[in-house]
């Protein structure tokens, strides 16, 4: 066991500057930004599918944040020493398709070791978003996440809300929120982490309205932003209009609102499935709904995954690549992604691991759990639910964040905010994809 | 004039200067010949494609607001980072060069703040002030200011300039207390026997003899905000709200590694060096003549 760690220590340096082994056993490095429960996680998959069989070892090696770990692997591809494995965010899937030059498809890498790809057997949501126009699967869902709602049930007693009811549109949302405010039950009414993807992103696809052209991207890059509708003007100035008085409270670009309702200081609260944890570890007596949805669509379609995905890094050996797609291999099998969801949080990847985890009752004991996969799973996606696909989607997410804090702070309305956000945005895609 | 020293053998001059040179061109120019190149270059991120595209990054810079901000920021940022840490630090060390007994632990104590990273110090304002469960936010509050740093421009800059000036005290506090010690006691002595009251004192005699040390400690100031103040604004703010804190530095980082335009970014880098050359060029050309060297 000793000497198994010191090799594994000594292969993650060697890997950085060397592609050949010297060991008997080919070597897989993988690169993730992966921290703390989720980090055991990875550790705890690498080991095991190193000690089921003999012909490849995987070397995880830790590269900071999604962004961190991104430009890592970019560096070490410009370098010529990149990994095999990669793990990419959602947001920078446009980043790595359209580096075709720089990776391999994943259905290549599975076909090419005489595996079949059966897509049958995964969520489709999921599969749709990490696929080529022409359904081919390009990079390996890891973690995947969903929108949900979270609500405080202490604070909904005292303001006099249905506590097994959680509101189920935003028009009750906001009602709610005003209701929350009003009675005094906490200082706020509604806060939200990730605005950009949970009130642009997925509430587009939620609602079945677009959010751009070319299917959000996911048909060609050449993209222009249809986010200044009517419905999404709508939203955000009901959002705006919150602001004004405290009703909705602003916590930050990403996911730092968590604080705030953690504090109590909301009862209403829009996060990713996969902050669960944190909300579990507080102790508070907490609710889980729906995304809500816009009673001016036709209804809830599906969500979108957040969270990230593998990507196979071009120019590895043969031998290299049978030993990736022995690992995908493993991390497909219904125990392994059993362990990964109820472990870290995230969705399963393979509709055979969710029906195993509702065998198990898990679902029974945290009904929470289920509501992320319902709301991915639900119907098949259309034309605008099966993601949003930029080359440049984190530059265009600064953007809309900008506006919306601008908007926040009373400089403009929700109109102007959206209006804007489509120009630069508009701009700033076109000259992503002029390279 | 001091005298000049002669070497013998024409070669061992250029060796003895050979490692600091190579040190020079290994750490500075390569890496600013890079970013020239690379500033002139359009390209995807993996550097698949990539175009020569002389000035046009320059002129696409140029012509953004975005950038014309970022400068006003930096401007507003730099400014009010060096006067305030420089002031509060010219005050507390004069303060503390009055103090009779334990100075030495008084001073030990003022440069604490130095050892602390910028990130940590970030962090550390990041906490006191935070809107929902910071102390200081609290009180703010309670004294009737809507503090807001997430939303509010001016509170985000506030908090950035306090944290940024918090941390460079110390290091003034050092210098100038140096400085302070430097000056004789006697020219105190005499002004105090002709009649010149504190205050009167410190503007024409201290103030004055102290003007080689501020002017340093002006040239560091700038350098600081301009440069170390990244790890500081990408924990507190992160250049936002809106682009109100945004500084030149954060918008290399941001458009380089968030937003992966490398040419915009390599064009950045190459102004901020041109702006920084330029203005340590002008500080020691204008502002050192009118320093009086004791």
């Amino acid at each position: 066991m000793k000497f198994h760690g010191f090799a594994a220590g000594v292969a993650a340096t060697l890997t950085l500057f060397s592609t050949t082994s010297a060991f008997a056993v080919t070597e897989i490095s993988w690169w993730h930004a992966m921290t703390g429960a989720n980090a055991e996680v990875v550790d705890k998959i690498s080991k095991d599918f190193n000690a089921s069989q003999s012909d490849y070892e995987i070397v995880p090696v830790f590269k900071g944040t999604y962004p961190e770990a991104l430009n890592a692997g970019i560096a070490a591809f410009r370098a010529g020493q990149s990994p095999d494995i990669l793990q990419v965010f959602d947001v920078g899937t446009g980043v790595m398709m359209a580096a075709e030059g720089a990776i391999k498809p994943v259905a290549e890498v599975l076909e090419g070791a005489g595996l079949k790809f059966d897509k049958s057997q995964y969520l489709p949501g999921i599969v749709a978003y990490y696929s080529k126009p022409d359904g081919t699967m390009l990079s390996f869902p890891y973690n995947s996440s969903s929108p949900i709602l979270y609500y405080n049930k202490d604070i909904f007693k005292k303001a006099g809300l249905d506590v097994d009811n959680p509101p189920k549109t935003w028009n009750e949302v906001w009602d709610a929120a005003k209701k929350i405010k009003s009675s005094g039950a906490a200082a706020c009414g509604y806060t939200s982490t990730w605005l950009t993807w949970i009130h642009l992103e997925n509430f587009a696809a939620w609602n079945d309205v677009s959010y751009g052209t070319n299917e959000n991207g996911l048909a060609g890059g050449e993209v222009e932003l249809k986010i200044n509708a009517p419905i999404f003007v709508n939203h955000f100035q009901a959002i705006a209009d919150l602001a004004k008085d405290g009703t909705f409270k602003y916590g930050g670009r990403t996911s730092e609102a968590k604080q705030i309702f953690l504090a109590g200081e909301c009862g209403i609260f829009t996060e990713s499935s996969g902050g669960l944890g944190d909300i579990v570890k507080s102790g508070m007596n907490y609710g889980i709904g729906q995304l809500p949805y816009d009673t001016d669509a036709k209804g809830p379609q599906n969500t979108i995954p957040g969270g990230a995905s593998l990507w196979v890094m071009a120019g590895k050996t043969d031998e290299q690549y049978k030993g990736v797609a022995a690992f995908f291999d493993y991390l497909s099998k219904t125990e392994v992604q059993e362990y990964l969801h109820q472990k870290s949080g995230y969705l399963p990847v393979t509709l055979a691991a969710y029906e195993a985890t509702k065998k198990s009752g898990f679902y029974d004991e945290n009904p929470g759990r289920e509501t992320p996969i319902l709301q991915m799973m639900g119907k098949a996606p259309t034309a605008n639910s099966k993601g949003v696909r930029l080359a440049n989607l984190p530059q265009v997410r600064d953007i809309e964040n900008e506006e919306f804090e601008k908007m926040l702070a009373g400089q403009q309305t929700a109109q102007q905010a959206l209006d804007n956000a489509v120009k630069r945005g508009d701009a700033a895609i076109k000259d992503a994809m002029g390279n | 004039m001091t005298p000049r020293v002669v070497f013998p053998n024409r070669v061992l001059p250029y060796l003895l200067v050979a490692p600091q040179l190579a040190i020079t061109l290994v750490f500075f120019y390569w890496p600013a010949g890079q970013a020239l190149y690379q500033s002139m270059l359009k390209e995807d991120p993996f550097g698949l494609r990539s175009k020569f595209v002389w000035f046009a990054n320059f002129e696409k810079v140029l012509s953004d607001p975005a950038y014309m901000n970022s400068i006003k920021v930096t401007t507003v940022f730099s400014l009010a980072t060096a006067i305030v840490a420089m002031s509060v630090a010219l005050l507390l060390a004069v303060m503390a060069d009055k103090v009779v007994r334990g100075k030495g632990i008084y001073r030990t104590l003022m440069i604490w703040p130095y050892a602390v990273a910028p990130a940590i110090a970030g962090m550390l304002f990041l906490f006191m002030f935070n809107p929902s469960i910071g102390t200081l936010a609290v009180l703010l509050r309670k004294a009737g200011f809507a503090w807001d740093p997430l939303l509010n421009g001016t509170d985000a800059m506030m908090l950035v300039v306090t944290a940024a000036a918090w941390k460079q005290i110390s290091y003034n506090f050092l210098f100038f207390v140096a400085g302070l010690q430097a000056i004789p006691k006697t020219l105190i002595e005499a002004a105090a026997i002709d009649g010149a009251g504190e205050t009167k004192r410190f503007w024409t005699i201290i103030f004055p003899l102290l003007a080689p040390t501020t002017f340093f400690l002006l040239v560091i100031n700038t350098t600081y905000a301009f440069f170390d103040t990244f790890g500081i604004i990408h924990a507190v703010t992160g250049g936002g709200p809106g682009k109100s804190t945004e500084t030149l530095v954060y918008k290399v980082y941001n458009d380089g590694f968030v937003n992966l335009i490398l040419g915009d970014s390599a064009a950045q880098s190459v102004i901020l060096m041109v702006i920084v050359i330029a203005l340590t060029a002008v500080q020691f050309r204008y502002v050192e003549k009118k320093v009086h060297y004791g």
